[in-house]
């Protein structure tokens, strides 16, 4: 039981932050405004979620240009793939107890 | 954390994966009017055939570009009518219409779809017009079993259908009118409305 709720993520223990995850997971990359859309979150709130999930590396940010539009993308790290799958399987097992 | 807490982050998350990749928005009515759209338009073909005096077609006679015209037709209305209710679907989901998952669901059928026209018109144009519908049975298969992976993913088993049909239909190519009348016609009907009991209401 110790162990299983070692593995629970408190870099996930937010909805914005494991709707992220779980978006990146699944998509190649993803934009700020895919991000902000399916969340329904605002500018700030992501971004500094964004940013958090950045520091603790398990995602990645590719900034570019479409035209004069600056587009910012996002990605999942290889580190953010397993500490995220180590989070979900944690919840499943609490959920199968 | 409670386990109801847990339970909620499950479903987040598996909702945000299906959200994020795939488009859900596709309309069944669109599917059981582009169905009777078919119809409507073999109907047409059938009566522009029989007034022709001959019991076949031939590639240089008028009835021939009649006939081009009619599928055109056909094409043009389900797309209109496609994209129109799925507009209104997504409207309603919450879910805008040109999104990543639209963009991604759109190239994934229309690659095979085009690549399959472009390829049926060189063969028209060379005067192999025999196996025409069973290529575009074929040709339409493939973009629907290529595009199911970024919508309701059960479209598969429509494209599947239509592949098989089309296969059967290359060993009968005089019967080429009724297999597309029913691949293109009741198919759509029967699986628009699955979808429309299923997911529309």
């Amino acid at each position: 039981m110790k162990n299983i709720i070692g593995n629970i993520n408190k870099a996930f223990d937010h909805r914005i932050r494991l709707g992220i995850m779980s978006i990146l997971m699944v998509n190649e990359y993803a934009d700020f405004k895919t991000l902000k859309e399916l969340l329904g979150a605002t500018d700030g709130n992501l971004a500094s979620h964004t940013k958090a999930l950045e520091n603790s590396e398990y995602i990645k940010v590719e900034k570019s240009f479409i035209g004069r539009k600056p587009n910012t993308k996002y990605s999942v790290t290889n580190e953010g793939r397993i500490a995220f799958k180590k989070h979900v399987d944690a919840i499943e097992k609490l959920l199968k107890q | 954390m409670s386990t109801e807490d847990y339970l909620k982050d499950i479903i987040e998350i598996k909702d945000m994966m299906n959200k994020s990749s795939r488009f859900f928005s596709l309309s069944g009515l669109s599917g059981i009017l582009a169905g009777i759209y078919a119809i409507l338009g073999a109907i047409v073909a059938y009566y522009l055939v029989s007034i022709s005096g001959r019991d076949y077609l031939i590639l240089d006679g008028k009835t021939f570009n009649y006939i081009l015209i009619d599928l055109a037709i056909v094409a043009i209305l389900s797309a209109i009518t496609g994209i129109t209710l799925s507009m209104k679907k997504a409207r309603s989901n919450n879910e805008s219409l040109w999104n990543s998952t639209s963009k991604r669901l759109l190239t994934a059928f229309l690659v095979p779809l085009v690549t399959g026209g472009i390829f049926i018109a060189i063969k028209i144009y060379h005067n192999h017009y025999g196996l025409t519908g069973s290529l575009m049975l074929i040709f339409y298969g493939l973009a629907l079993v290529n595009a199911s992976k970024y919508t309701i993913g059960n479209v598969k088993y429509l494209g599947y259908v239509e592949i098989i049909l089309g296969l059967i239909c290359s060993t009968m190519p005089t019967y080429g009118f009724w297999f597309w009348v029913v691949g293109f016609g009741l198919m759509h009907i029967i699986y628009g409305s699955l979808i429309y009991f299923k997911h529309d209401k």
